[in-house]
């Protein structure tokens, strides 16, 4: 049997990446990819919510938001290494979402919704009139880049290799856990809960537990957006960020971890595309995006799987 | 928690259901609801629609608490536990209306099923130790016998929810099979089954019961039902009006009123 081509693609995503990363050489576009890359991770972590388990958040901004300022306050107000606040980062927002998260998965559908979308206003407020800490509305400015021994990071290049060292590791962690017991169980909640309930899934932990590994993507996306932008606001974790996610999910596919991947391309491009049409940017944006999901409601991935199917079917 | 001896206790029942009550707001859907399982046997649960059969399998499964009586399972008071518990102690169901898992394919929801019965979590699901990936194939191994077992091993790779209503009533069974239950609720599982449909079905609870497994069957379909159960439970409005032999049942004159009608 040839190599399935789920196995073939592990092979061929680093070697775009690793050809990317030699021939671009133009910084600008090296920072657009890299964008792409923090992108991915957001998609990717609210996806295993979303896309699998079916709990919809519109507040995932705030994890990303925590991510980076916790980083932000602990290097610069404390004068920690960025590594040694990175588990902190993690930490912090983990423990954000578990305690959210207990009275909030409680909710589903449309008051889900609502829920996360009002706990993500309270933290972007706090990010914005928490001025001693967070530099209030003006931002934070002066987080130092990453290195690691002798390899510096502050290179657009060396970050650019970084950022998607990791989230090809995320992507493999998403998809082994989505291929597991665990991940199985996820779906069945997405299904049905009480037939989840009957097959002995504890529906609740499980909500949360995932609620918090989702959070840890999106503070892993925080931290790193920190220290390649090395400046950050409030307005970087706003309700238009977290919605941006929901719809790099959606318009990828939900419940595809390539379907992040897509989205969060797709959604990173086409602002830097756009700029052509000057006032009509978001006009145009708005109705690329509407005739994807009229066209593909499936979102990209599934679209484009379909299409192939038929052709493939016709040739036959 | 204080350990209550129960006097009437014996080792052949495996379930035994005391003066449970329940109502929902001014519904009593449920009152005063005693009778004993024994095991290996199949028991017939009838009545008429809202006579309280599926509020009583809920009971029994942990949807819901009772708000009075008490359940016991194995001599072990069951009643409270929530719904991911009791199915560790060996009690699965199917649903009346289907609630198989969409997104997930035939052999999926199976794997699912096996849920109870093994533990990897999210660090074995990411690490992928040799331990994890060989619970993982045992689970395959299980779900792909159980769809043998409902003749079902052709659908395996299709989408759960794309496969005809009686083959998706088979793949609820195998599912519920595969968390090995000394108990099996099946409700209403004939509903919508065309007759060579209702026969497999017939033919596949014969076959658990040959495999020592205890059921319990709400269903409307009378000639399967007198068929296949050992002794029959008629509930009307919430309460047991009759209990028997099929035989008895279906000349007893208080079902005929309540249940078939005064015609039959």
């Amino acid at each position: 049997m040839a190599i399935a081509p789920h196995r073939i693609i592990y092979l061929i995503f680093p070697s775009i990446i690793i050809l990317a990363g030699l021939f671009v050489q133009n910084s600008y576009y090296l920072q657009v990819l890299t964008f792409i890359g923090i992108n991915t991770l957001l998609a990717l972590g609210l996806n295993l919510l979303m896309g699998y388990a079916g709990q919809i958040s519109l507040g995932h901004a705030a994890f990303y938001g925590i991510g980076a300022y916790t980083t932000a306050v602990l290097t610069v107000h404390y004068g920690l290494s960025p590594w040694a606040a990175l588990p902190c980062a993690l930490a912090v927002s983990a423990l954000v979402a578990l305690i959210v998260g207990f009275p909030t998965l409680k909710l589903t559908g449309y008051y889900l919704g609502m829920g996360t979308l009002g706990f993500g206003m309270i933290v972007h407020i706090v990010f914005r009139e928490w001025s001693d800490l967070t530099g209030g509305a003006s931002g934070f400015i002066g987080i130092p880049p990453l290195d690691l021994g002798p390899i510096s990071f502050s290179s657009g290049r060396n970050y650019f290799y970084l950022v998607w060292a990791i989230v090809m590791m995320c992507l493999v962690v998403s998809n082994r856990l989505i291929n597991s017991r665990v991940g199985r169980a996820l779906r069945s909640i997405h299904d049905s809960e009480i037939a989840a309930g009957a097959m002995g899934i504890n529906t609740m932990s499980l909500k949360i537990r995932v609620f918090v590994l989702s959070a840890v993507f999106s503070a892993l996306a925080g931290f790193l957006y920190a220290h390649f932008v090395m400046f950050i606001s409030p307005g970087s974790f706003d309700f238009l960020v977290s919605i941006r996610i929901v719809t790099m999910v959606v318009i990828g596919g939900m419940a595809s971890i390539w379907g992040a991947l897509f989205g969060a391309t797709l959604l990173t491009l086409l602002p830097e595309w756009l700029h052509a049409f000057s006032e009509f940017e978001m006009v145009v944006y708005g109705l690329i995006l509407m005739v994807v999901m009229i066209l593909l409601p499936q979102g990209l991935t599934r679209g484009v799987l379909d299409i192939y199917e038929k052709s493939k079917t016709r040739n036959r | 928690m204080k350990n209550r001896k129960q006097e009437t206790a014996d080792t052949s029942d495996l379930l035994a259901v005391q003066s449970l009550s329940k109502a929902f707001g001014g519904l009593q859907a449920l009152y005063d609801v005693s009778f004993t399982v024994e095991r290996g046997t199949i028991y017939g649960l009838i009545g008429p629609n809202g006579a309280g059969k599926t509020t009583l399998f809920n009971l029994i499964t942990g949807v819901f608490s009772p708000d009075e009586g008490r359940i016991l399972f194995e001599n072990k008071e069951i009643q409270g536990i929530p719904i991911y518990d009791v199915v560790k102690t060996g009690i699965a169901r199917t649903f009346q209306n289907v609630e198989l898992f969409g997104g997930m394919t035939v052999l999926e929801n199976v794997m699912v099923g096996c849920h109870v019965r093994s533990r990897s979590g999210f660090l074995g699901a990411v690490s992928r130790l040799p331990r994890v990936m060989k619970e993982e194939r045992r689970i395959k191994q299980k779900s792909l016998e159980l769809l043998d077992f409902v003749g079902l091993m052709p659908y395996s790779d299709q989408k759960s929810t794309d496969i005809p209503l009686g083959r998706q009533r088979m793949l609820e069974i195998a599912r519920a099979l595969a968390a090995v239950p000394d108990l099996l609720l099946l409700d209403e599982p004939a509903a919508g089954l065309n007759a060579v449909e209702t026969r497999s079905l017939g033919e596949l609870i014969a076959k658990i019961k040959e495999k020592g497994i205890t059921m319990i069957l709400v269903e409307h379909d009378m000639s399967l039902t007198m068929k296949v159960s050992d002794m029959v439970v008629v509930l009307d409005q919430g309460q047991k009006i009759a209990e028997g032999v099929p035989k008895d049942i279906q000349s007893d004159e208080t079902v005929m009123a309540a249940y078939l009608g005064k015609s039959g």
